[in-house]
């Protein structure tokens, strides 16, 4: 029993910071109704900065001095976040914010790197709060205890400003309705501002109070992301006591779940979320998401036609260049060459559900490891042929996308952007957890081609013509009618839906073609560098494919190849760098904000401008 | 003359709203029907469950003698109902060909498929139902740029697409000029005619209703109170009142039943 309440305990204190973060996110998001993806890093700039000033401001005064103030820097960095990233784009579609959000990622996690150094901090400890107290013989830390008692009172306090002042009347108000409180005289930039500054606070706090549970390191930020989406997911966006019941309900399985289930505590989390996801799709508490909300940035999406022979040449030639490429190039060159060739499928898979079907996907990167991890779990304990591997890798990720597909397909927006991201980590969590099979972060090795295929030049000619003839065949359905049924369920699912068409289904098989093609570049991945481990899984993977995408250009059909190929030629270069992520991260929120219409967009536009193309016949 | 489409005790209530009630009509093969009647008489709410978008709370729906109870929209339009919004619904991204292409498509059960080039697909179909409503010279442009008289009529031509036997056409002319209106209900009375579609709209031009509708039906609270030719409901006295004041609203005995 008394193990029992001492696990709950530790529950509850350990769900303390995830309320603060969470309820940061939530309460931005019900304002401003942008998914701060830079959130969890607003939380480890807060362990950081308390780190410093704690040393500062020492004595047991100093300690809560230190964490107030901890979170009032956090929402002051938020403040310049707020003014100078996402001001620009609270106009723009979802998927500018999120991936603008996600170039802060970047940018504060070099700046903490610069700051702060690469090594982990060991947080200090609470004065006055050191040592452990047994309850019915069973040890708890007291600064467990004071977690425990402190949070329902800053819960309480939110509930008091978002409830009662003034202040949050006007803040409940823009939830409802932004464009009527700005009629009514309200400077919303203000109020928008404030509310991000508040929720970054909150996620300072966060970051400062678990320190001595903790510490501070540079792997933070994503580590709190997947569980405040979990756990906005299952509270339901905007919902104040959703946040705080779901961090306590997601915190204490954890706290069992190590006790009873060591290998299955995240399984264990997911499993909940979904089965909370199929009673209530918005959640515990939340409200159903309002629609089509969001305005467009830069010209409409043009209509597409199959490539003409003047292109096709252009094409070919390309191809023929890239063909020829062991006759002039390096064995390094051709190994590069193979690189992108994969990632290029990769993103070109992601295209196709996002910028033809308009499904945001934040965890693409499931599909492609999903793939790779198939190819290598055949080889590793069945000993299959890299032949039939390779044909497996997609059908099993193409399998495992349609299951994925069909529980984030029952919702929309942000929240099918959450839960694919969850449903990512989730599979990494189990390369990574699942150490029998898996063999955990070591990988598995010894993945190699057939023999015939094992030269680097044959090798390459495979991937050539695997990932050409990937993308050449989704840019064929991206014309057929099911590339138009998918188009079509994007633009107008009213009419698509009043036209006999299920939009649901034409978006649950573009799922899981995406997800087959992902699986098939993380096959060849595999084969190409002999071994896999649990990042091809990770979220910065799936974010490589979206923000290639992105800056490739939403809206036009090569938009994926193209972006694919330009960055990871850049990266090769700026990974040279001692601090890549932070050009990386600039360049993203420069090109969000000044070319939303990605490199090929600009680059028509240009030519249009210039004559060298022919503009359509009613384009302005 | 046969019965195209038919309600029988219609229904509906939100709470202890009563939306809907006890709303029995027939609409005959050809024929041009008009439902009027103030905001929030019900006739949205009528429309969604023709559509199969709401479900009754009691009553049913027939068309050419099948019971629609229990389908949802894409069985209904499969049935041969076409309907077109208050607010159109257009893929931006495509032509307007392409637009209608989407919906023979759809009609010919090949959404799924994979090989052949969706805008080759019947397209010389989309084109005949194109010039039907006379939008052929704008086939290939790009429907995001078509001003909103021009998408008003796109959308009937995708609602023709499947020839359905019956059109529901939801304020056909909301957020039209004059002349627009008066062209596009010219449209519909000529296809009804020619193509002996049958169709049920809701207005609140009355010029347009009067000018074209063959028979006209009022919905006051939820409730059908006039049914007839256009001469019959300018005449009828509860239309006028409910129209020309003396209305319920303002009635205090009334009044205060409802309070």
């Amino acid at each position: 029993m008394g193990f029992f309440i001492a696990q709950f305990l530790t529950g509850l204190a350990n769900a303390s910071a995830l309320f603060m973060v969470a309820s940061g996110l939530s309460l931005i998001f019900g304002v401003t109704r942008i998914v701060n993806f830079a959130h969890g890093s607003f939380y480890m700039l807060g362990a950081y900065v308390g780190y410093t000033t704690m040393q500062m401001l020492p004595g047991m005064v100093g300690f809560w001095a230190a964490i107030l103030l901890t979170g009032v820097i956090v929402g002051l960095i938020g403040v310049i976040v707020e003014i100078c990233v996402l001001r620009p784009v609270y106009r723009a579609p979802e998927l500018f914010q999120l991936v603008a959000t996600f170039g802060v990622i970047l940018v504060i996690q070099d700046l903490t790197l610069m700051t702060w150094g690469a090594e982990d901090l060991m947080g200090p400890r609470a004065p006055g709060l050191t040592g452990i107290i047994r309850i019915m013989g069973e040890p708890v830390p007291k600064y467990d205890l004071a977690l425990v008692a402190i949070t329902p009172f800053v819960a309480l306090a939110l509930w008091f400003l978002i409830t009662k002042t003034r202040v949050g009347v006007l803040v409940r108000a823009a939830t409802q309705d932004r464009e009527m409180v700005g009629a009514l005289g309200v400077n919303q930039s203000w109020l928008f501002t404030g509310v991000f500054f508040l929720g970054c606070a909150m996620a300072g706090l966060g970051g400062a109070l678990q320190l001595p549970k903790g510490g501070a390191d540079l792997l933070m930020d994503f580590t709190i992301l997947t569980s405040i989406f979990v756990v906005v997911v299952i509270g339901g966006m905007g919902s104040l006591p959703g946040a705080y019941l779901a961090a306590v309900l997601v915190s204490v399985l954890g706290v069992f779940g190590v006790t009873y289930i060591p290998q299955s505590t995240l399984v264990l989390i997911f499993v909940i979320m979904v089965l909370v996801l199929m009673i209530r799709p918005y959640g515990l508490f939340g409200r159903p998401e309002v629609a089509g909300e969001h305005g467009q940035v830069g010209e409409p999406e043009r209509p597409i036609k199959p490539a003409g022979p003047r292109a096709r040449m252009i094409v070919a030639a390309g191809l023929a260049v890239l063909a020829l490429m062991p006759v002039y190039g390096s064995s390094f060159a051709m190994v590069l060459t193979t690189d992108i060739l994969i990632f290029c499928l990769f993103a070109a898979s992601l295209h196709f559900m996002l910028g033809l079907g308009g499904m945001v996907s934040f965890g693409h990167a499931a599909f492609y490891g999903g793939g790779a991890y198939a190819a290598a779990l055949l080889v590793t304990y069945a000993g299959t042929p890299m032949e039939l591997a390779l044909l497996l890798a997609p059908l099993g990720a193409g399998l495992l996308a349609v299951i994925i597909g069909w529980v984030c397909l029952r919702l929309t927006g942000v929240y099918f952007a959450m839960l694919t991201l969850a449903f990512s980590q989730l599979l990494w969590s189990l390369a990574f957890q699942w150490s029998d099979v898996t063999r955990g972060d070591d990988g598995l090795v010894n993945i190699w081609p057939s023999a015939w295929a094992s030269s680097t030049m044959v090798f390459f000619y495979l991937t050539l013509v695997i990932c050409v003839g990937g993308i050449v065949f989704l840019r064929h359905a991206a014309h057929s009618p099911f590339g138009y049924a998918l188009r079509a369920a994007r633009d107008s699912t009213r009419q698509a839906e009043a036209t006999g068409i299920h939009t649901k289904r034409v978006q649950w098989a573009a799922f899981a073609l995406a997800g087959a093609m992902a699986g098939l570049a993380g096959g060849l991945f595999v084969f190409s560098k002999g071994s896999v481990f649990p990042n091809e899984l990770e979220i910065v993977r799936s974010f490589d494919a979206l923000i290639v995408v992105f800056l490739g250009g939403v809206k036009t059909l090569s938009g994926g190849v193209v972006g694919g190929a330009a960055l990871e030629g850049v990266k090769d270069v700026l990974t040279r760098f001692e601090y890549w992520r932070l050009a990386l991260g600039v360049l993203i929120i420069v090109v969000v904000i000044l070319a939303p219409d990605g490199l090929v967009g600009t680059a028509r536009k240009l030519a249009e401008k210039w004559g060298l193309m022919r503009a359509p016949e009613d384009g302005k | 003359m046969s019965i195209v489409l038919e309600t029988r005790g219609l229904s509906k209530s939100f709470g202890a709203i009563k939306a809907v009630q006890d709303v029995s009509f027939a609409l005959q093969k050809g024929e041009l029907l008009a439902m009027i009647g103030p905001n929030g008489a019900g006739k949205s709410t009528c429309f969604n469950m023709l559509m199969g978008q709401l479900k009754p709370s009691a009553g049913t729906v027939w068309l050419n003698g099948t019971n629609l109870s229990g389908h949802g929209p894409r069985q209904i339009w499969r049935m041969g109902v076409g309907r077109t919004f208050q607010i159109t619904g257009t893929y931006a991204s495509m032509t307007v060909a392409e637009n209608v292409q989407m919906a023979l498509i759809s009609h010919n059960g090949r959404v799924f498929s994979i090989l052949p080039y969706a805008h080759r697909l019947y397209r010389d179909q989309a084109l005949d139902l194109l010039g039907l409503v006379g939008m052929a010279d704008q086939a290939d442009r790009h429907c995001a740029v078509l001003a909103y008289g021009d998408l008003k009529r796109l959308e009937l031509a995708i609602a023709l697409a499947h020839e359905p036997s019956l059109l529901l056409m939801d304020e056909p002319t909301a957020g039209m000029a004059p002349r627009e209106r008066v062209a596009l209900m010219k449209l519909t009375a000529d296809i009804v005619r020619d193509r002996g579609v049958s169709v049920l709209f809701t207005e609140h031009d009355m010029d347009v209703v009067f000018a074209h509708a063959h028979r006209v039906m009022v919905l006051n609270r939820g409730q059908l109170i006039a049914n007839g030719s256009v001469d019959e409901i300018r005449n009828d006295p509860r239309v006028q009142e409910v129209y020309l004041g003396g209305g319920t609203l303002f009635n205090p005995a009334e009044e205060g039943q409802h309070a």
